[in-house]
This record gives structure tokens, C-alpha cells and sequence, in this order.
């Protein structure tokens, strides 16, 4: 294989829209763009976070058509219309989610970077309705890393809105 | 009662909280600049030789790129090796990228291709060609541990080994009972969930504002100002938020040099962020060889103590960590020999990782003291006890404190220790076998100069600022309570500034040094407000102060009253509107006391009992429970602190069972450079982790007591881990991580 074969001219730009945190946007992509860069540098939703950039960490969890999904493994074509939801979007006029207080109120991280992907991926995990119990948490936020360690926390704070969305009647 | 504004001690919410939940806490990558470029780091891939030749052709032809730099057109900087030395630079020649066109060690930055966009910047890169020639390399310390040395020179801050004392090897020949083996631990890398990034904002002044991932602004400051030739004034780094570190983030790293390089050769701000694989291409714990030798009596009293450690070390600079002193600063003997040596390999330098050195040599000495708990059939705790340090004999100071008993103690008591049998294989649940194990941990109690500003203004609102760093640690919601108790104000009111290289000065945040640091030179400049404004509400017209001395009054909610009389009080605006200022402005510092240090050693400790089970025929090993007694005197904050004390016992399971960076030694290489090869503890890794704070009066160190917690919790948590697992299978692994091939094997 020669390098000097390569083309240096670049495919035409695709254009894309997305409904992202209830708000729809038209964008004009490169065809390698990937979700998670498209959200952080393109349309500046940087509470998404980069961790790892191989579906192996957890930090850019969004909630896309209602799925928790890595978004640093899917190109941005290929989810043409899709509805997407980030850290941004879990918040309703400024009222935290309750997910969001829980983790705050249990300390459920330090320095913060993984922490909208387990947001984004506990409310999923909630509306899943799978986790009951502090070993199915356990297991089904394991995708998603904590160098710091906050994990206990983390369970913490996902076993009380459980609790409380079971006592709602939820 | 409580008194208002009581915050040190009480479990508070971290201040930054909703900016983390919410997404709005911004991380280096994160900031906007007008025409931002973004830069592509291209990684060498031989350990050692030189570029024969780079072919940038295609990538500069991609439409986008602006530019791309290696050695051959690479701007000029500075010449002399202090002036990329940064503050925790160990002795040597530090990394220079770009420099020229030798390769010195595998993942070397040999280019850095910076384009429009990052999809740009990204295909640019993937056409860079290089040719290299190579060079035989030596990655793997088994064959070059022969030639390992002393290091000549000290390198700052870490103290060498103490002078032997007594006759080691000769009481230990003649030892009733003795213990001799070689312990290993596994080359680890720090792995922080965000990956090193800097953001060069390039001014409209030519003046640069830097956004970096780093343990200290200032560090990162000084750094590019004297790299690169600018005066201090030409560079500000602004890092409100760190996504991790745990080491990585001490020294600038090279991609820090390459963002600023593009953007002053540009004149255009420039982002450069590392893959996670790039994360495997600096600093990281080195593999580490540690041989000890224990002679005791038959009671377990120790008679001979031999520790010796070998870690690698770059072929430019003598990383030093203490990795050894710690056996004796654990346990009373009256002869021991500690000795630390180095061997050269063709890897970046190691750099200080979470408990640097302790993580390493306590995991040896207290698998050790297992092992002579077995040898003489005396109990793991009651062996500690029977060799119980009462001074730190190395240096012959007394401690400042030390509640190591009680940790043992409460540790035990919670953990039900006593329940325990001793014999290995004796417990089991189903068809996993139980194990319970102990470790004994020690940090130093250090303490840094740092200066701290404190701005009261008439509305009641207080500014605290200094240039230290919150990495996760709580430094933000500590300063905020300290602010607030000193001057008797709702935490609401306080605004902690950090992470600025503008503000007052402050050594980078690590070594479990900033509380205690950061903490003591905001309550000195609080209480210097505090002074100031007493000043006035006693000089006001018909004040109910007037004859009151400054330990007579109260601060409290935004008022100053007399203790015995609140209703005795003024306000802090009208002091402040009597005195004729509309705010107050105090900026003063904190310093280690020289005479305590000349005569006391100041450690924190704990106690971490670990529970494993481990499925007999697979081998799969969960510890199923940890319970960590600390003694680090002062909790300002229980909240955070045991988060910091959760997040070190992680990373200790993590050292215990996990973490390994794995070198092809064919290619000099880190074969694992990812987050699915290299294992870091998941959720379900971690089960019930039980921190106890235990009461420990410190009056020394600081006046308010603190000792720290960033490193405390990884210590002694791999030795527990790893007795637990002998205790459950009889097996004794000297090698961490105790994976499952070395159970079954």
C-alpha cells in the first residue's frame, strides 16, 4: 500500500438534523464525524464527556430514542433524526433531575468527568425498570468508570430514586 | 447548641456540585476560542533510534490543515535543561518534544498536525509517514536490575533512605524466626477518566491563556513562560475543573509544550487533547522489586528489619519516590537496613502516582508481616501491636500524633475481626472460600508554603483565592467551610477562587499536602479580616465592642458579637460603612512550623481490614468487604473525606487485583494502552466499602489539625487484599496484581 495514493480530496459534507435536548438542529457533517465530537465541539455541549473515544469508559453516555448508547462509537450520519438527550437536557427550568440532587446529596463523584455519563446513564437505567436491587445496579452501571472511585456513592444515589419512584407508585 | 456557621467537621454537599451534575463545570478541553485549531499528536513507533525521514506531504495537503510540526521545522525554544525542569521535576534531563530526531522511548510525540477541525486534524494525521532507523532498546528490568544504582542526586522533597542502624544482617542470620522474600508490584498507569488536554487561547495581545489539565496552574505557568521565553505577565492558566489526575497531572505534559508551540507559531488559539492510548505515553508507578527480610523472636517481636527496593527509571532523569522508609516508621527495630536503587530503561520517566512510594512498599512489608504472622502463629493484629512504632526511630523525633492503635482497634471491632480463624481454607460460603486479611497504612503529614486572599465587601459577601487546585479532591467545598466558620458567614456567601495561576501563590496540589496547605492559608487570611473589621466595629461611634478584645467576640452570621451578650452586636456593613471602606482586603500565607518539623515527625495512618471470596475452582476473586480505619487528625469535611478515603481503597483493589500496564518487551512497548486491556476496578468490582474516621487530636501541624486524605486510602489496601486471598486459599501471591492465572497457576 502506498501512501501516496491517498487522496487529499475530502467527501462532501452530509447533512444531518438532530433533536438534542428537546431543541432540533440542521448540521452539514463530515462522514467520519462522530456523535460525541459533533455534541462537544460542534454544537458546544460539552457536559458530554471524552474518556476514552472506544466504547470502553462510559463518559459519553447519552440517552438517544430512549437508549443509554456510547456516543463516541457511532457516527453522527448514521443517527439522521434522531432525538437525543445530554447531561444539559436532564435538568427542567433549572429543577434538577432527581438523579441529579441524589448524586450531589449522596457525593456520588469528585472530580466530576464521569458524572454526566452515569447521570445520563442512571436515568436510563431507572426508565429500564430492570434494577432492583443493589447488585443489578451495580451490574448494570458497570459501563461506565470511576477513577475516582465514587462507585458506592454512585449506587447510593440510584437505590434512593428507585426507592422513591417505587413508594410513588412509579 | 450549634453554633451558626460551625462548618469545619460537619458533612457538607460539595459547592461544585451542580456545576458537575449539570454539565456546566468546563474541563481543559472544553473552552471556546474564536478560529479555534485543533491539533493531532503523532506517537513514534519504535523505543529507540532516530527519524530517518517524516513525510508530511499528504497531510498538509489535506484542505484545513494549517500546519504540521515536527523536529525539522519545530520553533526554537530554550536550550538549558532547568528551563523545562518544572517544580516536581526530578534530577536529570527532562523530555524535550519535538526537540530533534532521536526516539527515546516508545509513543514519543514525533508530530503534531493541527487543522481546522478536529475531523481534519485527525485524517491529516493518519498520513503522516515516518521512517525511522532503529536502535537495540531495554524495557524490561529483570535483566538491567544488575546494573541498578543509588541515585546520585536527591531529587527534591523525597527523602532517601535512613542510614542503617544497628547490625541488620547479622541479627537476622541468627534469628529464631525469619521471613525472606521478593515482592513485586506491576507497573500502573494513573488512567484520570479525562485525558491530558490543553487549550491555548491565543489573545488578541499575543498574550496566552492556557486551559490545561494539570495538578498546579502556577507549575504549567512557569513552565511555558520559561520554555518558550515569555515573562510571566505573556501567560495565564486558568484550570477550574480537573477530570482526575492522581499524579498525571504534576508535571506539564508534552502536550501542553506542542498546543503552546502551535499557537504562538500560528498566532491562533489551538487545542490539543491525548487519546487514551496517548495516555500510556508519559509518566506511570514504575514496575517495582522489593526484597524483604524479617528476623523476629517466637513472641513476633522483631529483631532484624531489611527492605530493599529496585524500580525502573528513564534513561534521562532518576525518578525517586520513598518507597522503603516506611517499614520502619511502622514497627519498632533496633536494626534495619533500607536501600533503594534504580535501573535505567528505555521508557518515559514514572511520575508520582496516588500515594507514590508508600503504595509500593507498604503493599511489601505488610505482606511481610503477614507472612511472619503465620510463622509465628500470633494473630495479624496482635503482631502490629506487639511491634508497635512509638517514635520515628529513623529520625529519632517523636510523632505529632498517632492514633494507630485505635484504627487497629475500631477497624477490628467493626469488621469482627475477632470472629476470625486463623487457619487458612477454614471459611467459605457455598463454593467460595472466605478469607479475612488486614494491612497497616501510612502517609506523611505534609505541609507546603501557600498564600491565600480573602475579599470582604459590604454586601457580606467573602472572595477566597489562592492558585491551588481542586482535582476531585473537595478543595473548593473545604476552603468555602473554612472561609465561612473564620468569619462567621453562610457558606452561601463565600466564593472560592482556585485553580488560577493569577491568584496568590500555591505549589501544585499532591501529596495529600493541600487541606492542610490551601486550608491554613485561607484561615490566616480570614482571620486577618476578622482583625480588620474588629478594628472597625470597635471604632464605631458608641460601640457595644468598644472595650471588647477579639477573644471576647463572637463572628456569626454576618455579625460580630460579644460572646457572653449577643445582643451586643454590629453588623459587618456597619463596621465596614463606620471604618469608611467598602471592602476588605487580606493576603497572607501559610508555612510548615520549622520547629515543629525539627522536632516531631507528623504521619497519618489506618487500619484496612478486607473480606475476599474466591470461587475455588475458577479462581474468580470479589472482595466482597473492605473496612478502613483512618487517623489523619482533623476531618474538616466527613462527606468528602470519605469519598477521598472510597476513592483510595478503589484504587488499592484496583493495585491489588487489576492494574497491570503490560510491556512487549520485543517491541519496548505498552501493549494494554487502553481502557478494556488495561483493568481499572468497575461498579460491580466494588461492594461495601466501611470508612472510620478515628479521633486524633492534632495540634501541631496547623492550627487547625489537618493532616490530609488524597493518598491514605491506597495505602496498606493492596496487603489486605492480598492476605485476605492467602487466608481464603492458602496461596501465597507476592506478585500484585493477584490475578486469576496466578491463583490457579
Amino acid at each position: 500500500m502506498s501512501s501516496s495514493q491517498t487522496s487529499t480530496a475530502l467527501p462532501e459534507r452530509i447533512s444531518i438534523s438532530l433533536t438534542v435536548n428537546g431543541e432540533t438542529r440542521h448540521l452539514d457533517v463530515l462522514p467520519w464525524t462522530v456523535l460525541l465530537d459533533l455534541l462537544r465541539d460542534h454544537l458546544g455541549l460539552t457536559g458530554t464527556k471524552k474518556g476514552c473515544d472506544h466504547g470502553q469508559c462510559g463518559a459519553c453516555t447519552v440517552i438517544l430514542d430512549g437508549r443509554r448508547i456510547n456516543s463516541c462509537m457511532v457516527f453522527a450520519v448514521m443517527k439522521d433524526g434522531a432525538e437525543i438527550t445530554t447531561v444539559e437536557g436532564l435538568a427542567k427550568d433549572g429543577a434538577l433531575h432527581p438523579l441529579q440532587q441524589a448524586f450531589i446529596d449522596h457525593d456520588a463523584f469528585q472530580c466530576g468527568y464521569c458524572t454526566p455519563g452515569q447521570l445520563c446513564s442512571g436515568v436510563a437505567l431507572i426508565k429500564e425498570g430492570r434494577a432492583h436491587t443493589r447488585d443489578e445496579i451495580r451490574e448494570f452501571m458497570s459501563g461506565n468508570l470511576c477513577r475516582c472511585g465514587a462507585y458506592t456513592n454512585i449506587v447510593d444515589a440510584i437505590e434512593q430514586v428507585l426507592g422513591s419512584n417505587a413508594e410513588a407508585g412509579q | 447548641m450549634q453554633q451558626p456557621n460551625a462548618y469545619i467537621g460537619t458533612p457538607q454537599n460539595r459547592v461544585d456540585g451542580r456545576a458537575k451534575v449539570t454539565g456546566g463545570a468546563k474541563y481543559a478541553a472544553e473552552f471556546e476560542a474564536p478560529d479555534l485549531a485543533f491539533g493531532i499528536v503523532v506517537s513514534s513507533a519504535i523505543a529507540k533510534g532516530r527519524i530517518k525521514s517524516i513525510d508530511t506531504s499528504a497531510a498538509l495537503a489535506v484542505p484545513g490543515v494549517l500546519q504540521v510540526f515536527t523536529h525539522e521545522n519545530r520553533p526554537r525554544t530554550a536550550w538549558l535543561d532547568r528551563n523545562f525542569r518544572d517544580e516536581t521535576a526530578p534530577p536529570g534531563s527532562p523530555f524535550r518534544p519535538l526537540y530533534d530526531d532521536k526516539v527515546i522511548y516508545s509513543g514519543q510525540p514525533v508530530a503534531l498536525v493541527v487543522a481546522e477541525e478536529f475531523e481534519l486534524a485527525a485524517h491529516a494525521a493518519s498520513l503522516v509517514r515516518v521512517e525511522y532507523e532503529t536502535e537495540p532498546h531495554m524495557t524490561d528490568l529483570d535483566l538491567k536490575r544488575s546494573e541498578a544504582y543509588v541515585p546520585p542526586k536527591k531529587r527534591s522533597g523525597v527523602k532517601p533512605p535512613p542510614s542503617p542502624r544497628g547490625d541488620a544482617e547479622g541479627v537476622f542470620a541468627q534469628a529464631p524466626v525469619k521471613v525472606h522474600a521478593e515482592y513485586r508490584v506491576a507497573i500502573e498507569h494513573h488512567n484520570p477518566m479525562e485525558t491530558h488536554a490543553s487549550t491555548v487561547v491565543y489573545e488578541d495581545d499575543g498574550t496566552l491563556t492556557i486551559h490545561d489539565k494539570t495538578q498546579g496552574a502556577q507549575n504549567s505557568q512557569s513552565y511555558v513562560a520559561s520554555v518558550f521565553g515569555l515573562s510571566s505577565s505573556q501567560v495565564r492558566v486558568v484550570s477550574p475543573y480537573i477530570g482526575g489526575a492522581f499524579g498525571s497531572g504534576l508535571r506539564p505534559q508534552y502536550q501542553l509544550f506542542l498546543a503552546v508551540m502551535a499557537a504562538l507559531e500560528l498566532k491562533r488559539s489551538v487545542r490539543v487533547v491525548l487519546t487514551r492510548d496517548q495516555m500510556f505515553t508519559f509518566g506511570f508507578r514504575p514496575l517495582t522489586i522489593q526484597t524483604i527480610s524479617l528476623g523476629a523472636n517466637p513472641d513476633g517481636k522483631l529483631l532484624s528489619i531489611m527492605h530493599d527496593a529496585t524500580q525502573t527509571t528513564s534513561t534521562f532523569e532518576d525518578y525517586q519516590e520513598v518507597v522503603v522508609n516506611w517499614s520502619n516508621l511502622l514497627y519498632h527495630c533496633d536494626n534495619v537496613k533500607l536501600t533503594y536503587k534504580l535501573a535505567q530503561v528505555d521508557t518515559y520517566t514514572p511520575t508520582d502516582m496516588r500515594a507514590p512510594g508508600a503504595a509500593l512498599g507498604v503493599a511489601a512489608i505488610e505482606t511481610a508481616m503477614d507472612e511472619l504472622a503465620y510463622a509465628t502463629g500470633i494473630d495479624p493484629v496482635e503482631l502490629r501491636l506487639r511491634n508497635y512504632a512509638e517514635m520515628d526511630e529513623a529520625d529519632k523525633k517523636s510523632f505529632t500524633s498517632k492514633e494507630l492503635r485505635a484504627c487497629y482497634q475500631l477497624g477490628a471491632e467493626r469488621f469482627g475481626w475477632e470472629k476470625r480463624n486463623p487457619e487458612p481454607r477454614s471459611m467459605r460460603d457455598g463454593r467460595e472460600l472466605v478469607g479475612w486479611g488486614m494491612a497497616s497504612g501510612v502517609w506523611e503529614a505534609i505541609m507546603q508554603k501557600t498564600a491565600a486572599r480573602a475579599v470582604l465587601t459590604q454586601d457580606g459577601n467573602l472572595e477566597v483565592a489562592s492558585a491551588t487546585m481542586d482535582i476531585g479532591t473537595g478543595t473548593y467545598t473545604i476552603l468555602t467551610q473554612i472561609a465561612a466558620e473564620t468569619l462567621g458567614l453562610p457558606m452561601t456567601s463565600v466564593a472560592t477562587k482556585i485553580g488560577d495561576s493569577s491568584l496568590p501563590k500555591s505549589p501544585v496540589q499532591g501529596g495529600s499536602w493541600t487541606a492542610a496547605s490551601a486550608g491554613s492559608a485561607v484561615q490566616n487570611a480570614c482571620l486577618s479580616v476578622r482583625e480588620q473589621i474588629f478594628k472597625y466595629a470597635r471604632q464605631m461611634e458608641s460601640s457595644p465592642l468598644a472595650n471588647a478584645s477579639i477573644e471576647q467576640v463572637t463572628f456569626a452570621e454576618g455579625r460580630i458579637h460579644l460572646t457572653n451578650d449577643p445582643s451586643a452586636s454590629v453588623t459587618f456593613a456597619e463596621a465596614m460603612q463606620a471604618g469608611g471602606v467598602e471592602r476588605i482586603e487580606a493576603e497572607e500565607k501559610a508555612s510548615p512550623g520549622m520547629l515543629t518539623s525539627m522536632r516531631y515527625s507528623g504521619y497519618s495512618h489506618s487500619a484496612v481490614f478486607a473480606e475476599v471470596k474466591v470461587d475455588e475452582e475458577l479462581g474468580v476473586i470479589r472482595v466482597t468487604r473492605i473496612v478502613t480505619a483512618v487517623a489523619a487528625g482533623t476531618i474538616l469535611n466527613p462527606k468528602t473525606a470519605r469519598s477521598q478515603i472510597l476513592g483510595g481503597v478503589v484504587f488499592g483493589l484496583g493495585m491489588a487485583l487489576e492494574e497491570e500496564s503490560m510491556l512487549d518487551h520485543n517491541l519496548g512497548r505498552f501493549m494494554n494502552h487502553n481502557l478494556a486491556e488495561y483493568h481499572v476496578p468497575v461498579n460491580a468490582d466494588v461492594y461495601d466499602i466501611d470508612v472510620i474516621f478515628v479521633s486524633e487530636h492534632e495540634e501541631m501541624l496547623n492550627p487547625l489539625g489537618i493532616k490530609g486524605l488524597g493518598e491514605i486510602g491506597v495505602v496498606g489496601t493492596a496487603a489486605a487484599i492480598g492476605n485476605a486471598i492467602f487466608h481464603a486459599t492458602g496461596k501465597r501471591i507476592r506478585e500484585y496484581p493477584i490475578t486469576i492465572d496466578k491463583l490457579l497457576g
